[in-house]
């Protein structure tokens, strides 16, 4: 199947969300707005240990998205009141954290969770108390729960994108898949490799390795992705890297003289705020997939910017995608909100499909049935100044595949949590909810 | 006719010297199209800019190699000067500030024709390294076009080096050329062969369209440079192993001593290197802020330094926490893993939790060839640098009275009392000292690694392992055990990839401790025993 399918035009989202915003307007009566009291919103964000590097941002952003509606005068009338706790990288303390912010705290919603381990580690919680938990960042795919509301990127619309412009606008032919060892870069890699096949890529113009998480020592592959990239045919390294091993990596590249222009990396999870620990210089023209960059030049972005620099006190602060998808996650909450005229999170939860609001790189994205929003994707090259150059923005929005059609046994299944459907792995062939991805 | 002459001479000037005429006129055709939006236009702009032979086109394409060539309002192009100031890029004049301006957009595929075009204008150029790399880029390019360039910059050429690579470049331009003999052919084969290394490997393999002869001289000389590649490989491994090794045993060393000499288990070990790596940040901050021309020097300034903070934090350590535990291991552990928890939550507080970038000066930036074997500057400089520190700890371990004094309070702490050393500071000092090399090994992580709060914490299992491995009180023990642990950690790579090559030597350390419980080489005599 082809991904141009998929594409939505922008006029089409467009009226979406006019749609989306009449019916908000209709729904939102005073009526509802009852009391004084305050609404809460839980925040779930590593503030301590290995993640704290990349969650403390998301912690700030939420907060000052939260201070900001209520200036606005808040939601249904009354405040919003921020919980922060700190689940400190520990994957089991992300599960007591939420049960604590769902059944002590009565939060109306929750941001938070980075990696993957966490998510599935507080997944069964949000469904047994049902609640609200929005995702930010880019995942693999997969899963599709009542209960969250993905608005970080699915694999085909960060990944796949990407390998396309590569394939099109360098002629790459030979692929390194390239990521640490946990379950987003198996899993994305997994997808690459059935698509890069479809494409006709064989066998032996495909290298595949893993590396443990803080990999600090990067010489021999390095190494031997400069042999892999000999062999006379144009060459790409597609990084599903994560976290601290970037830095050390991206240093060797530039030690063995590995160049943009010889052998171009794409990174998935490298943004603004992991390049702002580099000297980027020997990087140039590396490339990142991402539906934001904090180049975009749009006045939307730019107020953000200013904002956020003014939040933070810091001039030289950068902004990143998972914050413009907590962003993107707020607006819709709080737009479903309204249109509800409730936080009862059931309510909520059906008041969120079809809503839609602007993003920040330019557009309008819509929550779609299945849980997952739809997305413009940005290809930028790295600069000097440590940000990115955009060489390349699909023409319209994509939709997400939560179940990749180019995995065996998750191709059949679908998700749509609209009733009388509502379900998360419908298999088209069997007609049945429930459909394995095994 | 005579007549005509004169009219031209007079008036025609111009159509006379039709070549730097029709250089201009291609030359502004080309920076139109530079001054467009769309990537292909660009990059067929550079093309045409390269071959104009206008003289302005290196200082163009110069600029925007370097991103200097920018745009004003009316798609005017200018370069900004390094040192400041505008200049009109078509003619090299002196302009007036242009306001609002925008670079011009690059993309991977301009950067290349950028390297290509520059290469083939500076063959000529006056610097033999600039020459060098204008061969290289033209190597890489491979266009026919360039061989009577190349033909002429070979003939002009006195450095031997610069010569080489222009006749490689040559030779790898010749198999596209249709007109080129087979005699040609093949001696361009042999030049490559020469050459020997990955790029003359690809350029041979994937030749198309050449005589049977060619063909076949290019297959053996494909096999021919396999062969001595590998033999490379194996030494590059060897590199690449000591070079781990190297960065294992510095952030080791201070634990063989706190651990190795003192017996503390000491978990906050990690937290002193991280230290010295901030010291390094700060370092590098305020000399960026303050005295930019020393960036080079930094971090013979952040070595010291580093030393003495995290060493005099080792003595504060010392003193308010672990001297009440001696003898407790457990509780040792315990104190030290929630102190290096604390410290971690320190730094954080203070420096923020992304990372910080540290900058690498350019001494130590790049890498050397030696025959096939590629040598970068920051792990040779690590390498040297862990040589230099474990040195001089055994000299200060042996040759001064306070190494005496450490060596006898370990030894038997009651004979040492009794001898008069004050044996609660030679306490404190040691784990000064073991600090204080940590925070020095910080200095070189920096160069390598992140600079975050988790620094510490990849390295606090490897260096307990080095140490354990080494034999527990030995510093050529901690010394041999890091590099065989490098070593071995590099040839299994290759073979089992990084996870299972980390699992595979942490299992092989299993069975040696099993067998060899204190180490490779474990301390003999009666203090062991006490």
């Amino acid at each position: 199947m082809t991904i141009a399918k998929n594409w939505l035009t922008r006029r089409a989202m467009g009226a979406l969300g006019l749609a989306a915003m009449a019916a908000a307007a209709i729904g939102s009566t005073p009526a509802q707005a009852q009391g004084t009291g305050t609404i809460k919103v839980g925040i779930l964000h590593s503030l301590s240990g290995t993640m704290a590097i990349s969650e403390t941002t998301l912690k700030d952003v939420m907060l000052m998205l939260i201070e900001e509606q209520n200036k606005k005068g808040g939601l249904l009338g009354k405040k919003l009141e921020a919980v922060v706790v700190d689940p400190a990288s520990n994957w089991p303390l992300f599960a007591e954290k939420a049960r604590e912010l769902i059944s002590v705290q009565k939060v109306a919603a929750v941001f938070g969770c980075w990696t993957s381990v966490s998510r599935k580690s507080v997944l069964p919680v949000f469904e047994e108390l049902n609640n609200i938990l929005f995702y930010p960042v880019q995942y693999e795919g997969e899963e599709s729960s009542k209960n969250v509301f993905y608005t970080g990127a699915a694999p085909n619309q960060q990944a796949i994108p990407a390998v396309d412009y590569l394939a099109e606008n360098e002629k790459v032919q030979r692929w390194v898949l390239a990521g640490t060892d946990y379950v987003y870069p198996r899993t994305t890699n997994k997808i690459l490799e059935a698509y890069l096949k479809s494409k006709g890529v064989k066998d032996e113009d495909i290298m595949i390795n893993y590396t443990p998480f803080g990999h600090s020592d990067w010489q021999n592959i390095v190494a031997s992705i400069k042999k892999f990239g000999s062999a006379g045919k144009k060459t790409a390294v597609v990084s599903t890297i994560n976290g601290d091993a970037n830095v050390p990596f991206y240093k060797e590249l530039g030690n063995q003289g590995i160049k943009a222009t010889d052998i171009p990396v794409v990174a998935f999870s490298v943004g603004e705020e992991e390049l702002a620990g580099i000297d980027t210089k020997p990087l140039l023209g590396h490339l990142a997939a991402w539906n934001y960059f904090m180049s975009v030049d749009n006045a939307d972005n730019k107020a953000f910017i200013a904002k956020w620099q003014a939040f933070t006190k810091n001039p030289k602060r950068v902004t990143n995608d998972p914050m413009e998808a907590h962003v993107i996650g707020f607006a819709m909450w709080v737009k479903a909100v309204e249109k509800a005229g409730t936080t009862d999170p059931t309510k909520v939860i059906d008041a969120m499909i079809g809503v839609a609001v602007p993003n920040l790189s330019g557009g309008f994205s819509a929550m779609m049935p299945n849980h997952h929003i739809t997305k413009p994707v940005l290809i930028g090259e790295i600069q000097g100044n440590g940000q990115f150059n955009i060489v390349s923005q699909t023409p319209g929005l994509i939709v997400a595949n939560e179940w990749s059609p180019y995995l065996e046994g998750s191709r059949d299944l679908i998700a749509d949590w609209r009733s009388p459907m509502s379900c998360g792995n419908f298999n088209v062939k069997t007609g049945k909810c429930g459909g394995s991805a095994k | 006719m005579l007549r005509i002459l004169l009219l031209c001479l007079l008036m025609l000037a111009p159509i006379c010297a039709p070549s730097s005429a029709r250089a201009d006129d291609a030359a502004n055709e080309a920076v139109v199209a530079l001054a467009g939006q769309n990537f292909d236009d660009i990059r067929r702009g550079v093309e045409a800019l390269g071959v104009s032979g206008s003289p302005r086109a290196a200082a163009i394409l110069g600029a925007l190699q370097d991103g200097r060539l920018v745009l004003g309002a009316d798609k005017q192009l200018f370069i900004k000067l390094p040192e400041g100031g505008y200049q009109a890029a078509l003619t090299g004049e002196p302009a007036a500030d242009p306001g609002s301006v925008r670079p011009v957009r690059v993309n991977n595929s301009i950067r290349r024709s950028v390297d290509a075009a520059l290469g083939a204008l500076r063959l000529f150029d006056a610097s033999a390294a600039t020459r060098a790399s204008a061969a290289e880029a033209v190597f890489k390019s491979r266009d026919p076009a360039g061989i009577p360039a190349l033909t002429r910059a070979i003939a002009a050429e006195k450095d031997s080096g610069v010569k080489r690579t222009m006749e490689q470049a040559r030779a790898a331009a010749l198999f596209a050329a249709g007109d080129a003999s087979e005699a040609d052919r093949l001696a361009a084969v042999a030049t490559l062969r020469d050459r020997g290394d990955i790029d003359a490997r690809a350029l041979l393999s994937t030749l198309t369209n050449q005589p049977p002869s060619v063909v076949e001289a290019a297959a053996a000389a494909v096999k021919s440079i396999d062969f001595s590649l590998q033999l490379w490989s194996l030494l590059q491994s060897v590199y690449y192993g000591l070079s781990l090794g190297s960065v294992l045993l510095l952030a080791a060393t201070g634990l063989a001593i706190t651990f190795g000499v003192m017996g503390v288990i000491n978990m906050a070990h990690g937290e002193m290197v991280m230290i010295g790596a901030y010291v390094t940040f700060v370092v590098q901050t305020i000399i960026r802020n303050h005295a930019p021309g020393l960036f080079g020097a930094s971090l013979f300034f952040a070595v010291p330094l580093a030393f003495l903070v995290a060493g005099a934090i080792g003595v504060a350590i010392e003193r308010s926490l672990i001297r009440w535990l001696y003898g407790r291991p457990l509780e040792t552990l315990l104190a030290t893993w929630g102190l290096s928890l604390l410290l971690q939550q320190a730094i954080r507080s203070i420096f923020g939790p992304t990372n910080q970038e540290v900058g690498t000066p350019a001494w130590m930036s790049g890498a050397m060839q030696l025959g096939g074997l590629s040598l970068t500057y920051n792990r040779l400089t690590i390498i040297v640098f862990a040589v230099l520190v474990l040195a001089t700890l055994m000299a200060v371990l042996r040759y001064t009275s306070l190494g005496l004094r450490m060596r006898a309070v370990t030894q038997n702490r009651r004979m040492a009392a009794a001898m008069g050393i004050r044996t609660p500071w030679i306490d404190a000092l040691t784990f000064g000292l073991g600090s204080g090399v940590a925070g020095m090994a910080g200095v070189a992580l920096s160069q390598i690694d992140n600079v975050s709060p988790n620094l510490g914490q990849g390295y606090i299992i490897d260096s307990f392992m080095v140490v354990v491995f080494g034999g527990v009180g030995n510093l050529w023990g901690t010394a041999v055990g890091a590099l065989t642990l490098g070593i071995l950690n590099k040839f299994l790579e290759p073979v089992a990839g990084a996870v299972l090559a980390k699992i595979v030597v942490l299992v092989a350390l299993i069975l040696f401790i099993q067998r060899k419980p204190r180490g490779m080489f474990p301390l003999k005599g009666r203090a062991v025993e006490a």
